[in-house]
């Protein structure tokens, strides 16, 4: 397996022109092979994105990328059903599953595990192969001496693995919406508070200390993983895709350092000094050099 | 009209019999290491404490589950797989579990072994609850703390396995089983250690009439003169987002949903659920006995009794969280 960059879905509530043109130059300009599309996070910021999908995918498409469509990280209600009953029938890609009712409807055919669904070992890794998924995205909190044993299987079973290499780390999901919350409002009324924050909200604590990141009902690390430096021992534990999850930031640039680090152009500690003075967080590893998530190991 | 089934938590041998004298039908528990998502110091089972307590909840007409509800480490399976045996062996009567891989192994070798789908792997629908059923014969699931009380009516009309509710005790604001916020603060996580915000990792700083209650060195809180200090379990912090610091995603306090009992006899859920395996013998007989007697009371067909239960709760609140449209 060659080794390939996969440009997660957008998180944040961006406005739908932003949102369409971020994709219009990621198709032009950014040297990644997969791109995940689809408003994940919550089901009342879809129709917004509704009109503009057909277009993006089209584009990207066109553009030579591979184009997967991600099913929600949290279905509860009839609606939040209904859309991703829609999305897994409607065969208009392969479908990155993110919650264990998507991966159910997806049975028999070839889709990916997204890194929402709780994938910690090679059972689990071997049950979901067995069911059809061709990709699986691990879940930010694995350690490295667990990624190199499902990377293991993974290449046995034939399933890729991914690891998410830059952005905020997704840390948690609720029915309840922090934005709103946060602005005394509730979810059924949020007036969509999340749009002011096109890279989240940071939460400090009181002592002004950064430390979060809400995004609607999605809690986020404040740090920026980067495994930059890493992503040559991913790679020799059989690790075959690389992840990149989208931030208000010059997204193409991450593009081109990581690919650069995957061919072996440049190298990954550099690319980290380099892409840490782009975005106002500090790049964190810790998740991976097992120990807590918020640390920053040399 | 069936009772509710009411399942009562335990830590020790002694809240495992405080919980079976007060009134429980069925009483879960965890063995002594990071296969359940309460591994804490100084709690849990030994094997023989767990063929100690069966017997005595058997002869009782009680049941007893046992909890593997953590995810299997990867390359290192064997404690997981060898609890699954373990609690076959020692005759429980259902293991509740999140993992697919570790329910495949119970379903396929131990095929008479009652399975329970754990609300750490938080099947919000009934698509994901159909699939545990048709994969694992999975009998039962724990619904995760995320649904409406008629979004479980909902769900329960199309689905054909039993469901189980939280209705007291500690409250998860986030998807249960899909959260890394400890994980990221501390190294130690729910799904993988079966730990949530470690004791080894909090500390408590005194700054002038203030005390500071720390998580991996971030502050969750800090209390004022007078103020009741509390755990520092980082969903029930106290942060700053936009103005003053406030309780961001959830006030300390407690779950109790007592009141709810018509509805969620109308919505067709089975067995409610007491949270706290980490609570002492008291704490459990009070929290059981006072449920015993509404439900006693609302199968007799009166209307449910107003029990003060405001000693036992954090914070001295109380909420019927998720189970209520307002909480989002």
């Amino acid at each position: 397996m060659t080794a390939s960059l996969t440009l997660g879905p957008v998180l944040f509530n961006w406005p739908v022109n932003r949102w369409r043109d971020f994709y219009a130059r990621i198709a032009d300009e950014a040297p990644v092979d997969t791109v995940v599309v689809g408003e994940i996070v919550c089901f009342k910021r879809a129709p917004f994105f509704a009109e503009a999908i057909g277009d993006v995918i089209e584009r990207l498409t066109a553009a030579g990328k591979t184009v997967w469509l991600a099913s929600p990280i949290l279905v509860g209600s009839e609606r939040e059903r209904a859309a991703m009953r829609d999305l897994v029938t409607a065969d208009a890609g392969l479908v990155e599953a993110n919650d264990m009712g998507a991966l159910a409807l997806l049975a028999g055919r070839p889709h990916a595990v997204g890194p929402t669904i709780n994938v910690y070992n090679e059972a689990t890794l071997g049950w979901m192969a067995e069911r059809g998924a061709v990709a699986v995205s691990l879940p930010a909190e694995l350690p490295a001496a667990t990624v190199a044993v499902l990377a293991k299987a993974g290449r046995e079973l034939g399933v890729e693995t991914e690891v998410q290499v830059w952005g905020r780390a997704p840390l948690a999901i609720s029915a309840r919406c922090y934005h709103a919350r946060a602005h005394g409002l509730h979810k059924d009324g949020c007036q969509f508070v999340c749009g002011k924050d096109p890279d989240g909200m940071p939460v400090t604590t009181m002592d002004g200390q950064p430390f979060l990141t809400v995004n609607g009902t999605q809690t986020m690390s404040h740090g920026c993983l980067c495994l930059a430096a890493e992503m040559p021992a991913l790679a020799d534990m059989g690790v075959s895709r690389f992840r990149l999850s989208p931030q208000a930031m010059d997204m193409v640039r991450v593009a081109e350092a990581f690919r650069a680090v995957l061919d072996g152009r440049r190298d990954g500690a550099e690319v980290a000094a380099e892409l840490g003075g782009l975005i106002d967080a500090p790049l964190v590893n810790g998740f991976y050099h097992d120990t807590a998530g918020a640390l920053r190991v040399a | 009209m069936d009772n509710f089934e009411l399942i009562c938590p335990a830590g020790t041998p002694a809240a495992l019999r405080a919980a079976v004298d007060a009134g429980a039908d069925a009483v879960y528990l965890g063995f002594r290491d990071e296969t359940n998502a309460r591994n804490f110091p100084g709690l849990n089972f030994t094997r023989q404490d767990v063929a100690d307590s069966v017997d005595y909840a058997h002869a009782r007409r009680v049941e007893v589950y046992v909890a593997i509800n953590t995810y299997p480490q990867a390359g290192n399976l064997g404690p997981w797989q060898k609890a699954v045996d373990d609690a076959a062996r020692l005759k429980v009567d259902a293991v509740i579990m999140a993992d697919p891989g570790l329910l495949a192994y119970a379903a396929k070798r131990h095929p008479d072994l009652r399975l329970h789908l754990s609300v750490q792997a938080s099947a919000a629908n009934v698509e994901a609850i159909r699939l545990y059923r048709d994969a694992f014969g999975v009998r039962r699931v724990v619904l995760p703390r995320v649904l409406t009380v008629p979004e479980i009516a909902k769900l329960n009309a199309e689905i054909d396995i039993e469901t189980e509710v939280f209705v007291f005790g500690g409250l998860c604001p986030m998807a249960e089983g899909r959260c890394s916020l400890s994980s990221y603060a501390t190294g130690l996580s729910p799904n993988k250690q079966g730990v949530c915000s470690p004791a080894s990792h909090v500390r408590y700083e005194q700054r002038g009439g203030a005390l500071a209650s720390t998580l991996g060195g971030f502050t969750i809180n800090v209390f004022g003169e007078g103020e009741q200090a509390g755990y520092p379990t980082l969903c029930k912090g106290r942060f700053v987002a936009g103005d003053g610091p406030a309780y961001l995603f959830e006030e300390p306090t407690s779950l109790n949903a007592m009141d709810l009992l018509p509805e969620l006899k109308a919505a067709g859920v089975r067995a409610l659920k007491i949270e706290g395996r980490q609570r002492g013998k008291a704490y459990i007989a009070a929290v059981v006995r006072a449920y015993r007697e509404a439900l006693e009371t609302f199968a007799a067909g009166r209307p449910v009794p107003h029990i003060d239960l405001q000693a036992m709760v954090e914070g001295g609140t109380q909420t019927t969280g998720a189970y209520t449209r307002a909480w989002r």
